[in-house]
């Protein structure tokens, strides 16, 4: 293979894998102050898109707006998640909860496909279609949009976890929940405030990526478990693991379907996931705070 | 769940009762509530073992649907490409079933709650791949057609009641193993490792090796499934093993009652005979689904059968009371 043609591979493998690396990151919020994964996760990012989809052809709102209404919205959708269905049962087993966010996964399944059809949807590029050309390969505008995202979030998140009291507090109590608590930590609180957050990014990464793959309500199953793979392959609770983990299985991804083929490249992300459960389930960057035997 | 262990009789009239009640049925109900019944019947194998696994090691699946196309899927290709009689190929899912879930299990196993649980996903996801791509093997998308009926020598099972009783005889007696694994040795050691493993580990109980011998059963169990499975509708694709039946193998499971056997062929009937009913509303199916999965966790998280039989003994409890308080006066 020419070396344009492995950089166009590796380029499409980095805007996919921002997607896995968002999805990776909401885990993580989630993981990191509750020890939950959220099933349901992928299905934010899908929400995200599809909704935004819907302010904007369906209700004509202007671009930027209904994006912002829609990672809003999703926002809520994550708080009421989290309130009526996982606040209930929160000091029951883990298979419970696994299962309470499975059956949130399938309610935003369904919900989506009623309300907002089953047909793919997109929104149109932010900045335009024309691909730009860098080193012989096309390089879409859009994934430069991705891309800053990307960055701009990865700077964010870190700012907000070390020098915020909000983000200590979490980081506080994923260390130790009943330690958190006795200082003072509202551990139910912050257990809400993940679940919007995550649902917000989650909803963010569906936003800027509709206008190059496009949004269906089916989605969320497949981006939840790769999302998740690039969590564990980044290290769960390590945001920035959790990104770059995305990136690499985005690109790892995407080369697989220049060297095999297409219809296995599912199976890679998958096999990779088990992989690292399998050998190193902390991961590339994690601490060993891992559930094994 | 309650060991009733005085006599041998009366821990057998349940099943005894129940194994009528299935023998009698054919007559009073038409052919199509027969075929349903049969699936009823296949999804509650996968289902006993499924909750042997969830309810009993106290580890989870989200995958085992792989199991039951693996078992599918050896049937058919066994009786169709190769030819050989169908017992050959029930042989063969079960022996494939059991490898594969030893394979799988024995890495798999060591992880816990959601790592175990996106493990199983993740496998499930692999297989369904592989069904679909593997298209000399399998057929892709199209599948395999003309799948031969069970037989004994010169006698086909072809009729929908005959199929009715082989699937239901298949299923009554994996109850049985099932109720037996529980009460054995095996079953004691599995409550110690879900009570907690590591005390179990403690006083010497092989937690791996119980938990990988309770996997790969469930994994025969869901591959003698779907060996049925293609037998009675002659023909696969990989459309019914996906993710979807995962969930709806653990809904079943989870709304019977993870800890009774019984709660899994409860939990059978109503989810195979939910969407019957439920028609009009097919389009709301993955929704009505999510609810009732959602509320039974978060309402009953226990399961319908421990649940009502809950709820039974809190009546007599509160009779006793009654009865008590009133001879007093």
């Amino acid at each position: 293979m020419q070396l344009s043609q492995i950089l166009q591979f590796v380029l499409s493998g980095l805007s996919a894998g921002s997607v896995y690396g968002f999805t990776a990151l909401g885990f993580t919020i989630i993981f990191n102050t509750t020890g939950i994964i959220n099933f349901a996760q992928g299905e934010f990012v899908m929400l995200g898109g599809l909704i935004s989809v819907y302010y904007y052809k369906g209700l004509e709102f202007p671009l930027f707006f209904a994006c912002l209404a829609a990672i809003l919205t999703v926002m809520i959708i994550g708080a009421l998640f989290e309130r009526l269905a996982i606040y209930p049962r929160r000091n029951s087993s883990v298979i419970t909860l696994i299962i309470i966010t499975i059956g949130g996964s399938m309610f935003f399944k369904g919900a989506a496909m009623h309300l907002l059809g089953e047909d793919p949807v997109a929104l149109p590029a932010f900045s335009g279609d024309k691909p730009i050309m860098f080193m012989g390969a096309a390089v879409l505008p859009q994934v430069i949009w991705v891309a800053g995202a990307t960055f701009v979030a990865v700077v964010l998140l870190w700012f907000f976890y070390r020098k915020t009291i909000l983000g200590k507090a979490m980081r506080a109590s994923s260390d130790n929940k009943e330690a958190a608590k006795i200082v003072g930590i509202n551990v139910s609180r912050l257990t809400l405030y993940s679940f919007a957050f995550s649902a917000a990014i989650g909803a963010f990464a569906g936003v800027v990526v509709t206008p190059i793959s496009m949004a269906v309500f089916e989605m969320g199953g497949m981006i939840g478990l790769k999302g998740f793979a690039a969590a564990i392959l980044g290290g769960l609770g390590n945001p920035i693991g959790s990104v770059l983990g995305g990136l690499v299985l985005g690109v790892l991804e995407s080369l697989s379907i220049g060297i095999i083929s297409s219809g296995y490249k599912d199976a890679i992300s998958l096999l990779v996931l088990l992989l690292v459960l399998f050998l190193r389930p902390s991961g590339l960057f994690g601490s060993t705070k891992g559930e094994r035997t | 769940m309650q060991v009733k262990e005085n006599g041998i009789l009366k821990k057998y009239i349940p099943l005894a009762v129940f194994a009528l009640a299935i023998f009698l049925l054919p007559s009073h109900i038409s052919n199509y509530e027969m075929k349903t019944l049969i699936f009823v019947g296949i999804n509650a194998i996968v289902a006993m073992g499924l909750c042997l696994l969830m309810g009993y090691a106290g580890q989870i699946s989200i995958g085992h649907a792989a199991f039951y196309g693996i078992g599918a899927y050896t049937s058919a290709i066994i009786t169709t490409t190769y030819g050989l009689s169908v017992w050959i190929g029930f042989l063969a899912a079960i022996l494939l079933s059991g490898l594969v879930a030893l394979l799988i299990g024995i890495p798999s196993l060591r992880l816990k709650g959601h790592y175990l649980a996106m493990a199983t996903l993740g496998f499930g996801e692999i297989m369904f791949v592989l069904f679909v791509e593997m298209e000399q093997l399998t057929g892709g998308t199209e599948g395999i057609l003309s799948i031969p009926p069970l037989s004994i020598g010169k006698f086909i099972f072809a009729t929908s009641q005959q199929i009715y009783y082989v699937v239901w005889i298949v299923t009554i007696l994996l109850l049985v193993v099932a109720l037996n694994v529980i009460h054995s040795r095996v079953g004691r050691a599995l409550r110690a490792v879900h009570g907690s493993e590591i005390a179990a580990q403690a006083m010497g109980v092989n937690t791996a090796k119980y938990k990988i011998q309770i996997f790969v059963l469930s994994a025969v169990y869901a591959g003698i499934a779907g060996s049925l499975y293609a037998h009675f509708v002659n023909f696969i694709n990989p459309t019914p093993f996906t993710l979807n039946f995962s969930i709806i193998l653990v809904i079943i499971v989870v709304v019977g009652g993870m800890s009774s056997i019984w709660g899994a062929l409860a939990g059978a009937f109503v989810m195979t005979l939910l969407p019957e009913y439920l028609r009009v509303f097919q389009e709301y199916n993955l929704i009505i689904y999510a609810l009732i999965l959602m509320s039974v966790m978060i309402f009953m998280p226990s399961g319908l059968v421990p649940g009502f039989l809950n709820l039974i003994n809190q009546f007599k409890q509160r009779e006793g009371i009654w009865r008590f308080l009133e001879s007093k006066n």
